[in-house]
């Protein structure tokens, strides 16, 4: 539950947007329960979280889609709360595809313009830098059903990019693509993001998504903001047991605290603050903080052992049957085979940990 | 091996040919077949009997000269359809209920293409609720919507004067009375596309209702609204019973006394209404298919 200050944004151009104590009641469901953020100019902030958390309730909100009970909305300073979607001027990319059937690529980018009446000359020239800017120029004049789901996802972005938007909100907008074409426009709307400046509020379930395109990463459960921090530090420095538990891969290791440090494997290592547990807990360890080295007198055995390409991912049990992933270098998992005899060691990366 | 297999064959198929006899009931099997094709055709031809029969009667009715009493047979003439342009009534019902068509479609159309639409956009449990009123129509006798309206039209023809004492008022009444079929029409075209999404991104780009509405959904459902629009005028202009009771001479209506006077010519106009009625399914069938098509097609990724 924080609302940091926001850091130096990725280059000074866009708008700053503040979420004040956002409220949304859907019936009984407390779908926003007090969010705020405060996003800084240019800054591309992914809001991360389980189906159901809010994350796309406080985009719509920010969008002006949506209202929100109680609370603020402040865009450039200025109080938005009131204001009708199609007087925000915000740029949407949404998760289905949104690309109006009845007009090809061109005409679908050049909606926003006629609205604001640019004339013809100034539109066409407008949606075409737009449309080379996505890569699609050549593409300009066929329909959405000519065109593939990543290709019309592209013009959605051109889309909400040519009205020069305050902010650009992304939902999911790379959800229903196939995972190659996925990585592939993520990076290009990163690109673009940061050529264009703008502040982006990017909200997404897939945390390599988030943690990989954000500047900070914002993790909502239940309505509530749980932390909101670069993907480093909120994979490194978890605040709460969720994001904990839910950012990354975290293997469950038998463990004993004191409330300053803890005891993993025989280790002792520094405990995170925001971890109450105290005596026989079960301390959460990243997978590439654990050390397998085969030994012929070794406590534990391995299961399995996945290649992953550049990685390699071994499943370990140890001796009361605890299974523990660790994570290496391909190059460093020679000799893991299953039923190999293994010594298991814990990096002394600060850990989380909950109770037992 | 192979021995040994050839001999459990012949062993289960004496004479060699028991595993290639026809299985038990495969006779039986083509017969029955045999006798269901049969029956399709013939409930084919009796429906389509059932159905062209009555027209091709009535063609055959309409289509009669003078009687030739010594092959005691009808010389065919055209007489009928040429006579429906010089009965005055009859040309003035027909333009009367060409306008309340007319209107019904566009009063229709104005009343339910927007309530969908914002019922599917911002309140989508009320969708429950608008189907079952437009659907009520259904439920309802004839005689006591007339009862209902009676006096409704009491009040415009004393009101409204001549407005009030024109057919076109009983448009009013028909957008009530094609309002389930015309419903369903639409309705099936906005499932078809993500009409939240299309609206919500037309508004975020700076469109109000109204051009959200007439820009991006009526193009995308002109499938729906077409068929809606065919069912609603096909509907207005064969109603007869509550012109009829209201006294308004609607082209039913007239067809009516006019087979009392003459039926060759209620049968011919009654053949051209059908006509016409065809000819707007056709229509449909020309302009309809595109957004189906649009839908439906899948295009591969592009290599990376």
């Amino acid at each position: 539950m924080t609302a940091t200050t926001p850091e130096p944004a990725a280059s000074g151009l866009g708008v700053a947007v503040v979420f004040e104590e956002m409220h949304r009641w859907y019936g009984p469901v407390h779908a926003l329960d007090g969010l705020s953020i405060s996003i800084a100019p240019g800054e591309l902030i992914a809001l991360l979280g389980p189906s159901g958390c809010g994350k796309t309730t406080a985009l719509r909100a920010l969008g002006g889609l949506d209202e929100v009970d109680h609370g603020r909305i402040l865009v450039g300073g200025k109080d938005v709360t009131g204001v009708p979607t199609n007087k925000r001027n915000m740029g949407i990319v949404f998760q289905s595809y949104s690309l109006f059937p009845n007009m090809t690529a061109r005409d679908n980018v050049s909606y926003g313009l006629r609205l604001r009446g640019v004339d013809a000359k100034a539109r066409k020239k407008k949606a075409e830098e737009t449309l080379d800017l996505v890569g699609l120029a050549v593409q300009a004049d066929r329909y959405p059903h000519q065109m593939s789901g990543g290709q019309q996802q592209r013009v959605a972005l051109a889309r909400a990019l040519a009205i020069e938007p305050s902010v650009l909100l992304l939902d999911e907008p790379l959800s229903a693509l196939d995972a190659k074409v996925r990585r592939q426009l993520r990076e290009e709307i990163r690109r673009i993001q940061i050529m264009v400046g703008i502040t982006t509020l990017f909200v997404t379930h897939d945390q390599e998504e988030a943690l990989a395109m954000g500047d900070r990463v914002g993790v909502m459960s239940a309505g509530r903001l749980e932390q909101i921090a670069a993907p480093v530090e909120l994979y490194e420095r978890p605040q709460t047991r969720f994001v904990a538990e839910f950012v990354g891969l975290t293997n469950r290791i038998p463990a004993k605290t004191d409330g300053t440090d803890v005891d993993v494997l025989g280790r002792r290592i520094p405990l995170l603050p925001g971890a109450s547990d105290r005596g026989v807990v079960q301390a959460l360890v990243r997978p590439e903080n654990v050390r397998v080295t085969p030994a012929e007198n070794g406590s534990s055995r391995v299961l399995a052992v996945s290649f992953l390409g550049a990685l390699c991912r071994a499943q370990v049990a140890l001796p009361d049957e605890t299974i523990v992933v660790a994570q290496m270098a391909a190059s460093e998992s020679s000799g893991l085979y299953p039923g190999v005899a293994v010594d298991l060691a814990v990096a002394p990366a600060p850990v989380f940990v909950v109770a037992n | 091996m192979s021995g040994s297999v050839n001999t459990q064959l012949g062993a289960a198929a004496p004479g060699g040919g028991a595993l290639l006899a026809r299985p038990k009931g495969a006779g039986r099997g083509r017969r029955s077949s045999r006798s269901q094709t049969i029956a399709r055709y013939l409930i084919l031809i009796f429906i389509l009997g059932y159905l062209i029969v009555p027209l091709f009667a009535s063609l055959e009715f309409a289509t009669r000269g003078d009687f030739d009493k010594t092959t005691k047979t009808f010389g065919r003439s055209l007489a009928s359809f040429a006579a429906i342009f010089t009965y005055p009534n009859l040309i003035d019902s027909i333009v009367a209920s060409l306008q309340i068509a007319a209107l019904t479609v566009f009063g229709m159309l104005l009343l339910l293409v927007p309530t969908m639409v914002w019922t599917i956009v911002r309140v989508p449990r009320m969708r429950r609720v608008v189907e079952f009123l437009c659907l009520l129509p259904l439920a309802i006798p004839a005689i006591v919507i007339v009862v209902g309206v009676g006096p409704i039209y009491r009040w415009i023809g004393q009101n409204l004067g001549a407005v009030g004492a024109s057919p076109l008022t009983l448009a009013l009444i028909d957008i009530i009375l094609v309002l389930p079929y015309s419903y369903r029409a639409l309705d099936s075209s906005l499932r078809g596309i993500d009409t939240g999404t299309l609206s919500d991104a037309s508004r975020s780009l700076g469109a109000g209702w109204p051009r959200t509405i007439l820009q991006v959904i009526v193009p995308n459902i002109r499938g729906g609204i077409l068929s809606a629009s065919v069912l609603a005028i096909a509907l207005v202009l064969g109603e007869f019973t509550i012109s009829s009771l209201l006294s308004f001479n609607t082209v039913q209506v007239v067809i009516f006394l006019l087979g009392h006077r003459d039926a060759y010519v209620a049968v011919a106009v009654s053949l051209t209404a059908l006509f016409f009625a065809f000819a707007l399914l056709f229509a449909i069938a020309r302009f309809a298919p595109g957004a189906a098509s649009r839908a439906q097609r899948v295009v591969e990724e592009p290599a990376a």
